[in-house]
């Protein structure tokens, strides 16, 4: 079966070009990019005046199988995925069980390969459990597929540990992502500490809780010579440490959620429990910090953190609400509207951030358009626009601090190994 | 004449007319309490719960003689006695108390801004009694009663608050009330226990409670709860005390005719000494009085007010 994808224009992260150009897709590989192609024998996809990017990898998300599948599954999460244009997510280990061995790692991986809409890729565990006491299996985990390892949300306390965790992962090749957060200095806290906080009596969670465990995890890959990966930065801080690291050839990377570089803790005014995310919404100097990151290239990748909770869960008292904010649906629209239109990022370097980056730091296939490369694209449509109704998700939660936002730039269609599985924000199935 | 919106939930941009539209009200409601039959038919056949997931004895008992004076039916709901224990949510809960038909819900909860999802949910009218370290509107509106009844005016005065102003929802509704009405507000306390950005406020932050004295019309000592010791946030009561506490030489560094006010319960010989606390510039008996009297105000005037029968 082939596709060709006519007349759009045509983003190419591992060349840096923007060109108006068609694309040929045949047997689920790219065949071919250049001008006029020949559609002898494919299906056309009229791309004019539309963005053709390698398919959006969604390095950071939570789709709760195995144990919390009330919260979403790995089949809802994937159409929440490519309803929002992402061909590829990495799912975090924190799931019940923790995914702390390669029999685990094994049946998310097959789970999702049957469902056929985006590529799963797991993370594993650490640590067995993601207790922070023992190391798992990074090696079997590896052999299984894994393709990063992360205690993420139960972060590694014992340094030493840690060490041990980043000598044996650059054994292996593997990136160490680091969810960074102290528990002492956040334990109890519900949001930012500042003066919102104050306003609003609830316990404040600060800056130096994530900053410290940049610093030590920043120390220990420079010291063992592991890849690091730091999830979702939120501090000015944070994104000077990894500028400072990046500088003296340390191997890190870092990421940014669309709710850290779009909103501030004035969000949490008013209770909305949509606003309690881990780490907290910060500040406007921590989000014009985290832009220049960004712009400058200290923040690699753009990734969700999608986390999804239910609405009995949610709709309680904002101490009780548990920590997250789904992200799947509105990331390629906030990318669009505050980075792109807002002057911060290039078109390329957004669709970069979205795809070779987490590409690379996975190691996996795709965020490229080169001959050969998986057929896993996204179209985006930047002159579309539409206010976010979470009523409309495909992912079963509806925890958005950007219900009634009006997003601009969407994804239009995504394409998985040559096969058309969203088309106008419809999934595949329903497409018929 | 009603107060803006359903609810009393926060004093912070609550308007200088507003505020005071509830302490003239609260003086003909002192008149009340003051007379030998306590009673008025103002509010008869409406209904007031009161909703406490927290321990208190003088606020809940405060709203429910309120309630009562102005012959409101007042049920009180203790947490630890109801389905609350048995896992309902807030929101569940709120819905059967407004099903049965509450006219207006009296909440004091441990977490901010449990009144605020509250009154999302329901229609009856909602009011704080205190949530988390947010604020306890009340408390400041029966201060502030206070302190210009005793001194007739609000504005220009000068307002020390001494304690663990972290944790005091207390002190939060007192800054937004005194600063609404043109008083200065002095707060003094352990850096431990000064929550971060409380200058942006408009009040001045002192590490030395001597210095945050000269000249005070008026000094609040908050309460200082002893488990915030044992979790860390300053070294001792002895120490506190030495360093907080108000006694009858610190005393003399204010105002002449300063006052002396605490919300209660005190912890005699920790933040306050019991001479200060017996002393003749204490008003602290006078503040659980007045609490009845703004939160008959209150009561009338989130009913609809003038709308309803006038009984005073």
């Amino acid at each position: 079966m082939k596709l060709l994808i006519r007349g759009g224009t045509v983003v190419e992260p591992a060349e840096g070009s923007v060109l108006e150009q068609d694309v040929l897709l045949s047997e689920g590989r790219i065949a071919g990019i250049g001008r006029n192609l020949s559609a002898a024998g494919a299906e056309v996809l009229d791309a004019r005046g539309k963005l053709v990017v390698p398919g959006l990898i969604d390095m950071h998300v939570h789709l709760r199988e195995p144990g919390y599948e009330a919260k979403e599954t790995l089949l809802t999460g994937s159409r929440a995925a490519v309803r929002g244009g992402v061909t590829s997510v990495a799912c975090m280990p924190n799931t019940k069980p923790v995914i702390d061995n390669a029999a685990l790692v094994a049946y998310i991986k097959n789970t999702g390969k049957a469902l056929g809409l985006a590529r799963i890729y797991q993370i594993g565990a650490i640590t067995l459990g993601s207790k922070g006491e023992e190391l798992a299996e990074m090696g079997d985990m590896k052999k299984a597929g894994a393709a990063a390892f992360s205690d993420d949300g139960q972060p590694v306390t014992d340094a030493a540990l840690m060490r041990r965790a980043m000598q044996y992962a650059r054994m292996l090749g593997m990136t160490i992502i680091s969810h960074c957060e102290n528990k002492e200095l956040s334990a109890g806290g519900a949001m930012h500490e500042g003066y919102i906080s104050t306003l609003l009596g609830l316990k404040g969670i600060p800056s130096s809780t994530e900053e410290i465990m940049v610093s030590r995890d920043l120390l220990l890959a420079e010291e063992t010579g592991c890849r690091l990966h730091i999830a979702h930065v939120s501090t000015a801080g944070s994104v000077r440490l990894v500028r400072q690291a990046k500088a003296r050839g340390v191997q890190v990377t870092a990421e940014v959620t669309p709710h850290h570089f779009t909103l501030t803790d004035e969000a949490v005014v008013g209770y909305d429990t949509s606003t309690k995310v881990n780490p907290p919404l910060r500040t406007a100097a921590d989000v014009a910090a985290v832009k220049e990151g960004l712009a400058d290239g200290t923040i690699d990748v753009i990734a969700t953190d999608h986390a999804p909770h239910t609405i009995e869960e949610k709709d309680v008292e904002y101490d009780r609400a548990p920590f997250g904010i789904v992200g799947l649906e509105t990331a390629m629209g906030l990318v669009w509207t505050e980075l792109v239109v807002g002057g911060v990022l290039t078109p390329l370097q957004a669709v970069t951030k979205m795809t070779l980056h987490p590409a690379r730091v996975l190691n996996i296939p795709g965020g490229t358009l080169g001959a050969g490369a998986p057929a896993d694209i996204t179209i985006i449509d930047p002159a579309a626009s539409e206010t976010v109704e979470p009523s409309l998700f495909e992912s079963k939660g509806r925890n958005t601090p950007f219900a009634g936002r009006s997003l601009k730039g969407l994804p239009w269609a995504a394409i998985v190994g040559g096969r058309l599985v969203m088309m106008e924000r419809r999934i595949a199935d329903s497409l018929e | 004449m009603v107060i803006n919106g359903k609810d009393l939930i926060s004093l912070r941009n609550i308007p200088a007319e507003t505020i005071k539209l509830i302490l003239d009200t609260a003086e003909p409601m002192k008149e009340i309490i003051n007379r030998q039959i306590k009673k008025v038919p103002t509010l008869r056949g409406r209904t007031v719960v009161t909703l406490f997931y927290e321990a208190s004895t003088r606020t809940r008992m405060s709203f429910e003689l309120a309630a009562k004076y102005l012959s409101a039916d007042a049920v009180n709901i203790a947490a630890a006695t109801s389905s609350i224990s048995k896992g309902e949510s807030l929101k569940d809960t709120a819905r059967t108390i407004t099903a049965m038909g509450a006219d207006i819900v009296v909440l004091r909860h441990p977490m901010a801004g449990a009144p605020e999802l509250l009154a999302r949910t329901i229609n009856a009218s909602v009011i704080n009694a205190g949530d988390g370290a947010h604020e306890h509107p009340t408390q400041a509106l029966l201060d502030l009663f206070t302190v210009r009844e005793k001194k007739g005016r609000l504005e220009g005065l000068k307002v020390v608050i001494v304690g663990d102003i972290l944790h005091s929802r207390v002190a939060r509704s007192d800054i937004w009330g005194y600063t609404a009405m043109g008083a200065e507000v002095r707060l003094a306390g352990p850096a431990t226990l000064m929550p971060p950005g409380i200058e942006k406020t408009g009040a001045r932050v002192y590490s030395d409670l001597e210095e945050a004295l000269e000249g005070a019309d008026v000094v609040n000592v908050l309460r200082i709860q002893m488990e915030r010791q044992q979790q860390g946030l300053f070294p001792g009561l002895r120490e506190y005390a030495n360093m907080f506490g108000m006694n009858r030489d610190r005393l003399k560094l204010a105002a002449p005719d300063a006052l002396v006010m605490h919300p209660g319960p005190m912890n005699r010989g920790v933040e306050i000494s019991p001479e200060v606390a017996d002393g003749l510039q204490a008003v602290i008996n006078t503040q659980v009085t007045n609490g009845v009297a703004v939160r008959m105000a209150l009561l009338y005037l989130l009913t609809g007010g003038a709308h309803s029968e006038v009984a005073y």
